[in-house]
């Protein structure tokens, strides 16, 4: 992957500016590939990892497996990208082995998750079986650790 | 009076230990250890965990049991994995029953190095700004040390005829570090051939401390051990301290002539009696691993480099642009400070630490050592305080 990409994926907040001196561009090049990467659909959005779990939200993470029948014309893509319509679902991907799709879902309480399949995901024709598995603690997402740990203590100078 | 009586009036430390000057890096240490908050670039280890792949295997070992001594030369299944890892990536060939033996770091390993080959007064050239240790541990070993000065306007490299200005009589040993702590300088391959031609007609002893060797920034290393000629009188010293974030593990290797290393062997084997098992299977695991977890590091070190060039440039500051290691060494000599008092007012001043130059050697004045093995937040803040620090001065020199 293109370091520049790398880097955003890593924090998207640094500057154009330091972007480029990491990389021995000038800012605008930085600015200019960024849009680029933007405008092909290669970066999709930005957003910041959170630990919701310090936060006392009114909210429950569930993933969701789905079996599906697939369609002769389409395969699993139309029924895929109409679950992928409900605001419930915040990310889906087509899965090898026992089941076809993994959904992650959230929503504000255990029986409005459990409401949404049911009643939305369970009786979308085509859709064979669902299992939902509620998370209870989140300890990496995103590449990062939810809780900070204690650096090892390293000397301050060292030859 | 009795002859006790006279021997007690004498110095309790040895003479050749006495003379050894106190360390312009534990000095810097002490005054830097009394503040809070100081963001530092004057670390010589990476910032970097060592990887995980590397702490399961030390973790696995020590359920396993590894508890006991090992063989003096190192477990026999590390010396082979070195003999691979070295033949692969340095082109060198060398046996894991005669010609590796295994060290407590490349600190134990210059050190057997110079005591194996120095006779009382014997010379060894090296050059510097050079790493801290090579002046005392020559001196320890009853040797002289005998520095040959590189330049910033030679990109500090380290020139054949030089090398020949400072031979004499009692020359046994020229001791190389390139990539360079503290200024990432490289050799050429026309510098490598020179030097080796050196060596060859003045029948001397290379000892190559090559442990920067994997961290590159813009072309593969290659070691002058490799050269026509140069294998039956080099030693190899190498490690996993800064390629691999090992430095506490502790561990090294020296690789060599058997002869040679049959020398260190009998140094070793009494006063060292081996390498930490731990360590040494941690280093296993580190070599049949692979190198993706070192190329990761040295990507994010390569974009550091080039963060602290620009931003040196930005001040103004000239800087020659490190080959290797994960060290600048700028000029801020133009300010009208020493580099003791640059060190100091800056760290005074913005809480930034840096190494002064003189820490490496008397021509390291006008020069400090900033490392960039530290995180880039920190590399970012540091050279905005520095900046900050370096237009103040300018201004008042103005
Ligand atoms: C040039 C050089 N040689 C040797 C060492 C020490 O290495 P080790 O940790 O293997 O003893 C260092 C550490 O800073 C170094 O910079």
């Amino acid at each position: 992957m293109d370091e520049l990409l790398e880097l955003l994926k890593r924090n998207a907040l640094e500057t154009p500016e330091n972007l480029g001196k990491m990389l021995g561009l000038n800012a605008d090049e930085v600015r200019k590939r960024i849009a680029e990467y933007e405008e092909r659909g290669v970066i999709r959005g930005y957003q910041a990892v959170i630990n919701e779990d310090v936060l006392a939200l009114d909210r429950v993470n569930a993933v969701i497996e789905v079996k599906i029948t697939p369609e002769r014309h389409g395969g699993f893509d139309r029924i895929a990208r109409r679950i992928c319509k409900f605001p419930e679902v915040q990310s889906a991907y087509l899965m090898s082995g026992a089941y076809d799709l993994l959904l992650f879902v959230s929503g504000r309480n255990l029986k409005e998750v459990a409401t949404f399949v049911s009643e939305k995901l369970a009786t979308i024709e085509g859709v064979v079986s669902t299992a939902t598995h509620f998370m209870l603690k989140t300890y990496k997402q995103h590449g990062l650790m939810m809780e900070g740990e204690d650096e090892y203590e390293r000397l301050k100078v060292s030859p | 009076m009795s002859m006790r009586g006279l021997r007690s009036r004498r110095s309790r430390v040895a003479e050749h230990v006495l003379r050894i000057p106190r360390s312009g890096i534990r000095d810097f240490f002490d005054i830097v250890s009394q503040r809070q908050d100081v963001i530092s670039l004057s670390i010589g280890e990476p910032d970097f965990d060592a990887p995980w792949h590397v702490r399961e295997a030390a973790i696995f070992a020590l359920e396993k049991g590894a508890t006991h001594y090992t063989s003096n030369r190192g477990l026999l299944r590390l010396r082979e994995a070195v003999s691979r890892y070295v033949e692969r990536n340095f082109a060198l060939q060398y046996d894991p029953e005669t010609e590796i033996l295994v060290t407590v770091g490349v600190s134990e390993a210059v050190d057997l190095a110079l005591r194996a080959i120095l006779s009382p007064g014997d010379e060894v050239i090296y050059h510097e700004p050079a790493y801290v240790s090579y002046a005392p541990l020559t001196a320890i070993a009853h040797g002289r040390p005998r520095p040959v000065v590189t330049r910033m306007e030679d990109e500090f490299r380290l020139r054949p005829e030089a090398i020949r200005r400072q031979l004499s009589e009692r020359t046994q040993a020229l001791l190389l570090n390139f990539p360079n702590n503290p200024t990432g300088a490289e050799l050429s391959a026309d510098d490598l051939r020179g030097i080796a031609r050196v060596a060859e007609e003045e029948d001397l002893i290379i000892i190559t401390d090559e442990i920067y060797a994997e961290l590159t920034y813009d072309q593969a290393h290659t070691t002058i051990a490799s050269l026509p000629g140069m294998k039956q009188r080099a030693i190899f010293l190498h490690g996993f301290s800064k390629g691999w974030a090992m430095t506490g593990f502790r561990i090294g290797y020296a690789c060599g002539p058997a002869e040679l290393i049959e020398a260190m062997m009998k140094i070793h084997q009494y006063s060292m009696l081996c390498a930490p098992v731990l360590a040494q299977e941690a280093a296993i695991g580190a070599l049949l691993d692979g190198l993706d977890d070192v190329e990761q590091m040295r990507n994010e070190y390569r974009r550091r480099r080039n963060f602290l060039l620009r931003s040196f440039a930005q001040m103004g500051l000239r800087c020659v642009v490190p080959r290797g290691a994960f060290y600048s060494f700028p000029y801020v000599g133009e300010l009208g400070l020493s580099s003791r008092d640059f060190a100091l007012r800056l760290l005074e001043e913005e809480s930034v630490a840096v190494v002064p130059g003189t820490a490496f050697g008397t021509c390291g004045e006008g020069f400090v050592r900033c490392a960039f093995a530290t995180a880039m937040e920190e590399i970012e803040e540091a050279t905005e305080r520095m900046g900050a620090f370096v237009a103040r001065y300018r201004k008042a020199g103005a």
